[in-house]
């Protein structure tokens, strides 16, 4: 078998068959489609509603993307000064684990208070509040165990700390950090919905969901279910290819 | 003391901080190398050996006494110094060349890419790496890393070699490779190199001189001059010579371990 068909058709192939899987305990049980949704009710819906997908779907992309992209600047940035400082690793530590423990659901109607109307800003808000996290731990983490060697060998020379941490620290750094992302991408997502379904909006694949709820048109749920899935994958796949590119040397081969 | 001493480390005291209050490592530490010589450390486990180094690199400052290069204090990194440890610590992301070259990218120098590259490439053919230049640190076995690492000490041609342990993590017979590429480099660069090491046969084979630290806080406790020359071969070290010099470096370090008192004969 190929690289080709391992890497492609294999993930395809399980998806069919998940697909089949649905369909048929849907069909087996003679679920109407208010208990369950087949597969085969889904596309109708995602036709039916083409346009709104596409533009919901883009609104909880772009949303998501710049929510992440807050999380991976405030991350590195928290990161960087509780690895390089014990100190303030001390005493950001507890205040993270703490900030992290809330449930963002109980955020949400604090930050659309404080922000009225303001929902681009409160759904990005979200989805950088709920994906930060694992970034921060990571960088710290990967600068705080850096072995003292590595920065002497630098530091001996006359290097200077932000040197040390370009060329050593950050590269050093990387495959932890991309662990992270791939955590952060999917939670990123869960931020967003969060926002559009708890204080809906207008706007996003979490208000085409709650539309579908609301008019008991359980096709269209389903249907949205999985284009957030599908939206996911996509994400999580192009953290995987800037992977590959930037910290690829981490990948042992395998025989 | 001569004043042309290229290194002189002269009533070095250090402790460190710690929770239980200042823990002292260092206490009268005394030292003079002539530019060129090569010495080597010796002494207990944990007595203070990488805190000279430490010292030397100028990655610290002792307490007390004085740290001398070139009849300057050192007070902060220079780039004239070369490290290498027991951990090769190359970057994994960067191919070998390119480990070797990263001093010359901190190090202020005239060389163009081209020229950095023939140094590089110079210095690992002098190891027996020529035609790994492409390859990462994975690919390379311990002790071809070490050689690495050795390298990457010496591409920017530093006045002092400091080497914490170098070959303390390979395999004997590897690292009887490595101490004869030692004494190649030696031949063909110039520096004044301060070797750490818990090996009595690798001390004096390799080193002009073999300083004895005595247990924490340490002092100099013993001074051997090895009357070896320049062209050593590891049949030294079966001469009855090396094997007098190995047993009083080992009744030294068993004074330095407070195991036998200073002044009881040796049993033979």
């Amino acid at each position: 078998m190929s690289n080709w068909q391992r890497k492609f058709g294999i993930p395809v192939v399980a998806m069919i068959v998940f697909a089949l899987f649905w369909e048929a305990l849907v069909w087996i049980n003679d679920w109407p489609n208010y208990v369950m949704a087949s597969p085969s009710d889904l596309g109708p819906a995602f036709w039916q509603y083409r346009w709104m997908f596409l533009e919901h779907g883009w609104d909880t992309l772009w949303r998501t993307v710049v929510g992440l992209l807050l999380a991976i600047v405030f991350g590195v940035l928290i990161g960087m000064i509780m690895g390089f400082s014990r100190i303030m690793r001390e005493a950001l530590y507890p205040l993270l684990v703490g900030f992290n423990a809330i449930p963002k659901a109980t955020v949400v109607p604090v930050v659309a208070l404080l922000f009225v109307g303001q929902h681009d800003m409160n759904t990005i808000l979200i989805a950088f509040m709920i994906s930060f996290f694992p970034i921060a731990v990571s960088i710290s983490i990967g600068l705080s165990t850096l072995e003292p060697e590595y920065r002497d060998i630098l530091a001996s020379l006359g290097a200077s700390k932000l040197t040390i941490f370009r060329k050593i620290a950050l590269p050093k750094t990387l495959p932890e950090f991309f662990g992270a992302l791939k955590v952060a991408v999917t939670l990123a997502f869960i931020g967003t919905n969060l926002m559009e379904i708890v204080e809906p909006h207008g706007r996003g694949l979490g208000h085409l969901f709650d539309s579908g709820k609301i008019n008991a048109d359980y096709p269209l749920m389903f249907a949205v279910l999985i284009a957030l899935a599908l939206l996911g994958i996509a994400l999580y796949y192009v953290v995987v290819a800037l992977e590959k590119m930037f910290a690829g040397w981490a990948e042992r081969e395998h025989h | 003391m001569s004043d042309e001493a290229h290194i002189r480390i002269s009533g070095v005291k250090h402790a460190y901080k710690t929770e239980a209050g200042p823990l002292p490592v260092l206490d009268g530490l005394e030292l003079e190398m002539q530019p060129g010589a090569f010495s080597a450390v010796v002494g207990p486990s944990g007595c203070g050996k990488s805190t000279l180094t430490k010292l030397l690199a100028g990655l610290l400052i002792p307490d007390e006494g004085e740290v001398i290069l070139h009849g300057q204090p050192v007070t902060s990194p220079r780039s004239t110094v070369g490290m290498a440890f027991q951990n090769p610590v190359l970057l994994e992301w960067r191919n070998i060349l390119d480990n070797v070259l990263l001093p010359l990218e901190i190090v202020p120098n005239k060389l163009n890419q081209k020229q950095r590259e023939d140094r590089g490439q110079e210095l690992l053919a002098m190891v027996g790496l020529e035609g790994f230049e492409d390859k990462k640190p994975s690919e390379l076995s311990g002790g071809m890393r070490q050689r690495a690492s050795l390298c990457r000490a010496l591409v920017h041609r530093p006045e002092v070699l400091i080497l914490d342990e170098p070959f303390g993590a390979l395999d004997a017979f590897t690292r009887e490779d490595l101490w004869q590429i030692m004494h190649e480099l030696r031949h063909r660069e110039a520096f004044t190199c301060l070797l750490i090491t818990h090996d009595l046969r690798e001390s004096i084979f390799l080193a002009d001189e073999v300083v004895v630290l005595s247990g924490r806080p340490a002092r100099t406790q013993h001074v051997m001059d090895v009357p070896f020359g320049a062209d050593r071969s590891l049949e030294i070290l079966y001469t009855p010579e090396a094997t007098d010099m190995l047993h009083e470096l080992r009744h030294q370090i068993q004074v330095a371990q407070g195991r036998v008192p200073a002044n009881q004969e040796q049993l033979t």
